[in-house]
């Protein structure tokens, strides 16, 4: 097999638009004035005009749209590479689900039409939320929260809305020490003092530990199954009869469900709540680029309290929008979410189709298993357990020679690739966390496991070539600490002629 | 490790020089090399009243932000201000330059629970192979 080195990044220098601008050039032409001009002012009220914008830039479409283009191609995305992101899964996005979501009925589908003209957008909210229900094992889902943490403080609340029915909302909520840094947040949101259960020697939760922090003052437990590290909570059941037994509610992170499609489901060991991250399972667009979704599925405990509206069906067959729940936390989001989100998803369940899902799931787990299995002879494994999804290396053998786990990270790219998750989680020093997701073949496995053996090599042989890393990006390494001590977020034309001079 | 004799530490890597009823609280050398570094602390308010094991400050770092906690219950007396202009500090000088708040202790007996520079450097080796 023949290795090559991918990492050279388009390299199109480019500037700020501001520094392109030319004056009077413009973007468009219009035609000549053919009737008596007006004083603007007089037209439209003096406090209607604004003074020109000093320093905007002027140029023409050519000068924008190279801009821009230059600019994008600077950005790493799935699309260009692997992009093993631990936690995340960068999933492939199918073209498919852009074809769907830019079809006329669903793109320019208003949210403020008629019931009875916006049928076909109800049936496909209705329906995702059916197929999440079943791919989950839970009983209803709300579509609306936009992103997973907002899903995470939506079930919060809801947890919240429940106990308090019951006479008290309770003070604390459990989290595992391996737990995403949302999920505290999420639950300080919702005004509960958090609880931190220190992690067994396996990574998973103490059954004893929890025995002892679950109590009648403790709201929820707060798990993601598989966990952090790619370990299935094997005692789940016990754990949630343990927090069920003594009054609580269990929630869990859906961020990992990319492990468990057809295979398992919350619904089935325990789980009260749970939210979906679609831009990570559903391949949906991700991060800035997103919008995002984090649909909420809950149990029936839990379904009077879901946000409104929810989508029904009539007797006659007929959607519509059901403001009328009484018990309701109220709404999370304008209108039903971000739709044409939602809309991407669907297409995705539809086009795997049940086996189409487990599968995916099925080779995410066996991808993640074959970089553990080619790797863990150069790179430590603190807890060597069977994993699903992702695989959590120690870089603490290669930052013997005074490097960091960011070191290899940076080489990385020199390698074509984009990082895994570093320094996370935080149970494992100088954890480099991967997930390569379903996405890769085997050949792009080989790849990037060949890429990682010869960076272990090289942090032996050559720790300075780490420690310089990347070479051969666009830029060279970035002062990661100045930008966050001292970050100049705006451009102003005067501080820009005293730096030039 | 720099570890001053003067000092008392706690389990979560605060260190605390007390002088008569007053203490002066940081975190520990330890801490800073483990957090990386730091580009932003935030302070509690003068006369605000913890109890020990409280959140008394947060620091973020380029890895991840850290909740600091009370070593001993206490009222704050005073912050260092330097902090915010400067959080720097805390990897140059985590226990001189870099000391967060000076505390009104409320119970001197709180300041038992905790660990000598010795049990300190034990508890830290500890840590760091079972890890």
């Amino acid at each position: 097999m023949k290795f090559t080195r991918t990492g050279r990044h388009l390299n199109l220098n480019e500037g700020l638009i501001f520094e392109r601008s030319s004056p009077g050039r413009t973007g468009y032409d219009l035609p000549r004035l053919d009737v008596p001009a007006v004083d603007l002012g007089a037209a439209l009220g003096a406090d209607n005009l604004r003074e020109p914008i000093p320093g905007f830039p002027e140029v023409s479409e050519v000068d924008v749209v190279r801009h821009f283009t230059r600019l994008a191609s600077w950005n790493y995305s799935i699309d260009a590479g692997m992009y093993p992101l631990g936690s995340c899964t960068m999933k492939y996005n199918p073209r498919l689900n852009e074809r769907v979501a830019g079809m006329k009925g669903l793109a320019e589908s208003h949210p403020l039409s008629p019931e009875s003209l916006v049928q076909g957008s109800l049936e496909v909210l209705r329906l995702l939320a059916d197929c999440l229900a079943e791919i989950s094992g839970m009983d209803a889902v709300s579509l609306q929260p936009p992103a997973g943490a907002s899903g995470e403080l939506t079930g919060i609340l809801m947890i919240r809305a429940c106990l308090s029915s019951r006479g008290n909302p309770r003070r604390i909520v459990l989290i595992p020490d391996s737990a995403h840094g949302t999920n505290p947040a999420s639950a300080v949101i919702a005004g509960y003092e958090v609880q931190s259960l220190k992690s067994d020697s396996r990574g998973c939760i103490d059954l004893n530990g929890l025995e002892r922090a679950m109590n009648d003052e403790v709201a929820a437990l707060m798990l993601t199954n598989p966990n952090t590290l790619g370990i299935f909570e094997q005692d789940i059941v016990s754990i949630a009869r343990i927090v069920h037994d003594r009054g609580g509610l269990v929630y869990m992170d859906g961020a990992n469900l990319n492990a468990l499609m057809g295979i398992t489901r919350p619904g089935s060991f325990g789980v009260d709540v749970l939210h979906i991250n679609l831009h990570k399972t559903f391949s949906t667009p991700h991060g800035g680029g997103g919008p995002g979704a984090g649909p909420v599925a809950v149990k029936q405990v839990l379904e009077p309290f879901l946000p409104v509206p929810t989508v029904e069906r009539r007797e006659d067959r007929s959607y519509f929008l059901n403001w009328d729940r009484p018990d309701s936390i109220g709404k999370v989001k304008a209108f039903y979410g971000n739709f044409l989100t939602l809309v991407r998803a669907l297409a995705y369940i539809l086009a795997n189709g049940a086996e189409g899902l487990r599968e995916a799931s099925q080779v995410a787990i066996l991808n993640a298993n074959y970089i553990k299995h080619h790797l863990r002879d150069v790179y430590d494994l603190p807890y060597d357990e069977p994993i699903l999804h992702e695989v959590v290396f120690s870089s603490r053998r290669q930052t013997r020679n005074n490097l960091t786990v960011m070191d290899l990270a940076k080489r990385l790219m020199d390698y074509g690739f984009h990082p895994p998750t570093v320094a996370f989680p935080l149970i494992v020093q100088g954890a480099l966390m991967i997930e390569p997701s379903e996405t890769e073949s085997r050949q792009e496995l080989d790849q990037f496991i060949h890429a990682m053996r010869c960076i272990a090599e090289e942090a032996d042989t050559d720790p300075d070539l780490l420690k310089q890393a990347p070479h051969s990006t666009r830029v060279s390494r970035l002062d990661e600490v100045q930008a966050a001590r001292r970050p100049v977020l705006r451009w102003k034309p005067d501080e820009a002629d005293e730096q030039d001079s | 490790m720099k570890l001053p004799e003067d000092c008392r530490y706690s389990k979560q890597h605060e260190w605390i020089r007390v002088e008569g009823d007053g203490g002066t609280v940081g975190i520990t050398d330890h801490a800073q090399k483990e957090l990386g570094d730091v580009v932003f602390v935030e302070l509690p308010e003068i006369g605000h009243v913890f109890a020990a094991d409280e959140v008394l400050a947060n620091v973020e770092s380029v890895k991840a932000v850290s909740e600091v906690y009370a070593p001993v219950a206490g009222e704050v007396v005073a912050v260092n201000s330097n902090l915010g202009s400067s959080p720097e500090l805390v990897n140059e000088d985590p226990y001189g330059e870099a000391w967060f708040v000076r505390i009104r202790l409320v119970d001197s007996s709180d300041l038992d629970n905790l660990l000598t520079a010795d049990q300190y450097r034990k508890y830290v080796e500890e840590e760091e192979s079972t890890g």
